[in-house]
């Protein structure tokens, strides 16, 4: 559905070197990144502030000309055929609006169902499914420009959708949302992703949405891909382990040895402990804590992918 | 988050060009549709533009009283006074002030929303502006005109062809001015920045579009060269004197003529900028 072959974006830049001079310097946004999406997946694209996230997105949607490499999206050259593309794809940046500011909610609807020429049964459809997932009806009459942000997004998401793209881009969609908000963006994805029909490209900063969203999860640091695979995949790439914790009734022996495990920390006097676990199972280092020091309580914490994704920028 | 009825794409089973017409009638609504939104700000320009209209209709016909034979540039003062009044109504309609729609979306990236949709920007903001000009023909126009009327003598129009040709010309007047207004607009595309050719439109759309004075009082060669070699006289200075028949039928008809030229050849070169913009784009703001 996606498929890119060493795709390039470079830009010049000009900085200030005296009073007149100013000096060209070439940055490369996007450095060859060669991806393959298949139909119907739902991909993680992330990376740091001026990765060239957002960069990509433009010239797969046809907006920005690359500086050299291929890409196709359902088939088709996004520059050269734009308007074409813009039929097969939906695209939503969280930052900027595609629906009218000074008309009501259905109005932007109605004009898009004629820009993009869909049948009226089949736009009704989908905007009846939007309505009921996206609690669109309590702001369908008002402006644009007096919806809130939580609102407008779910606006964005419903324009994006309705002439029924095969494609659909998300950059930031949750960006600036309240939990409740981005949780009825989530679910809306989810629902959408899980039906199979829509290809979904989500970036963002909220590793929260990709765990829920996506299999797959490509980062990109300076313009060039890091990681393409799953979340899986990243932890044990980058080691991350899931911890035993447990609060002890009493300290914790000096010397104490869990096979299969490593402690890597120890609170409130050797009574608080946490155990990296490399190898054994959760319940096999359970059962060798009990059987030497009593337990008040424990929890079993899978490994937070933002640590992963801070140690890969920063590396 | 439909079943497959709504995930399959499907093209409009009418015909290209009906569909055409249509997507490009219901962006022509939403233009005239957006200014509705805007009451307030509709009644108050419009009092202005009549207060605008008496100050420079007693300071024309002012000045065709002190001309010998009360006749300045050929207009009579009926000829004179509705050149002020359809005027002072048509500044709203073909919008010569203050347009920088464009500009401010190529500026803030907002234009990358545009380009993503199935319409070329071009005809997409060519539809919104004629539909934003039709709101403007029932409230801006009418308002001054009836002012005009009841307070003045204004030329009533002797031949049969002066109504349906001012209501092209004003249509063709729109077209042009909304060429000119684009092509300044897409300045910012190399500029990023577009305050400064703006502000030279709006000088310059006023002085040589015929708004501050009639053209016709330049010498001919110089009113010849403004209306052969720019486009601004075909904004404002043609539909008025079609309507105030300062011309025989022939050279009413002529101006009409070389004001479609002027449309013609204004969209078709801000498509060809349009083009290359969007070849060196860049979408600003992340």
């Amino acid at each position: 559905m996606i498929r890119t072959d060493n795709l390039t974006r470079n830009f010049t830049v000009r900085i200030k070197r005296g009073r007149f001079r100013r000096e060209k310097r070439t940055v490369e946004a996007v450095a060859g990144v060669s991806l393959d999406i298949g139909a119907g997946e739902m991909v993680g694209y992330i990376g740091p502030n001026g990765a060239g996230k957002s960069t990509t997105l433009k010239m797969l949607t046809g907006v920005l000309t690359p500086s050299s490499g291929e890409a196709r999206v359902c088939g088709l050259r996004p520059v050269p055929e734009r308007t074409k593309l813009a039929l097969r794809i939906g695209v939503v940046f969280g930052q900027r609006s595609q629906l009218w500011w000074d008309l009501p909610l259905h109005e932007s609807f109605a004009l898009l169902r004629h820009i993009y020429r869909v049948p009226a049964g089949e736009h009704a459809a989908r905007l009846r499914r939007c309505r009921e997932l996206l609690d669109l009806d309590d702001f369908l009459d008002t402006p644009v420009r007096q919806l809130s942000l939580g609102q407008r997004m779910r606006g964005e998401l419903t324009a994006a959708l309705l002439h029924g793209p095969r494609v659909l881009f998300l950059d930031e969609p949750t960006i600036g949302l309240d939990v409740v908000s981005k949780q009825a963006v989530r679910s809306f994805l989810a629902e959408l992703g899980a039906s199979g029909d829509v290809t979904l490209v989500l970036t963002t900063h909220d590793l929260a949405d990709i765990e829920r969203l996506c299999e797959r999860l490509v980062v990109i640091d300076h313009g060039r891909v890091v990681h393409d695979g799953t979340i899986e995949a990243l932890h044990a790439r980058y080691g991350s382990r899931r911890s035993l914790v447990a609060d002890l009734s009493s300290p914790l022996p000096e010397g104490f040895e869990l096979p299969g495990a490593t402690l890597v920390g120890v609170e409130a006097d050797r009574h608080r402990v946490t155990f990296a676990l490399d190898g054994v199972t959760a319940g096999a280092a359970v059962a060798q804590l009990v059987a030497a020091v009593p337990i008040r309580d424990l929890s079993v914490v899978e490994p937070d992918i933002e640590d992963v994704v801070a140690r890969l920028y920063t590396t | 988050m439909a079943g497959k009825d709504a995930s399959v794409l499907t093209i409009s089973p009418d015909g290209p060009l009906r569909g055409s017409i249509t997507t490009f009638g219901a962006l022509a609504g939403s233009g005239f549709r957006r200014y509705t939104t805007y009451r307030q700000a509709t009644i108050a320009g419009t009092f202005t533009n009549v207060v605008f209209g008496y100050l420079r209709c007693y300071v024309l016909l002012a000045v065709a009283a002190s001309t010998l034979g009360n006749r300045p540039a050929g207009y009579d003062t009926e000829q004179l006074a509705t050149y002020v009044w359809l005027g002072q109504g048509l500044l709203s309609v073909v919008m010569l002030w203050g347009w920088s729609e464009l500009a401010e979306r190529i500026r803030t990236g907002d234009v990358a929303s545009d380009l993503l949709r199935p319409v070329p920007p071009l005809v997409a903001y060519l539809a919104a502006d004629l539909g934003r000009s039709a709101h403007a023909m029932l409230t801006r126009f009418v308002a001054p005109v009836v002012v005009g009327a009841l307070c003045f003598p204004l030329r009533v129009p002797t031949r049969w062809q002066t109504v349906p040709l001012f209501l092209v010309s004003v249509l063709l007047a729109v077209v042009v001015s909304f060429g000119c207004r684009y092509l300044v607009n897409a300045t910012a595309y190399w500029l990023h920045d577009a305050r400064g050719p703006i502000m030279m439109w709006v000088l310059g759309a006023g002085v040589l579009g015929g708004l501050y004075f009639p053209l016709r009082l330049l010498p001919d060669w110089l009113a010849i060269t403004l209306w052969l070699g720019t486009p601004m006289p075909s904004i404002l200075q043609t539909p008025l004197d079609v309507a105030a028949e300062r011309d025989g039928p022939d050279l009413q008809l002529a101006l009409v003529a070389l004001q479609a030229g002027w449309a013609v050849a204004l969209l078709a070169l801000a498509a060809a900028v349009q083009r290359r913009a969007e070849r060196r784009l860049v979408v600003q703001g992340g």
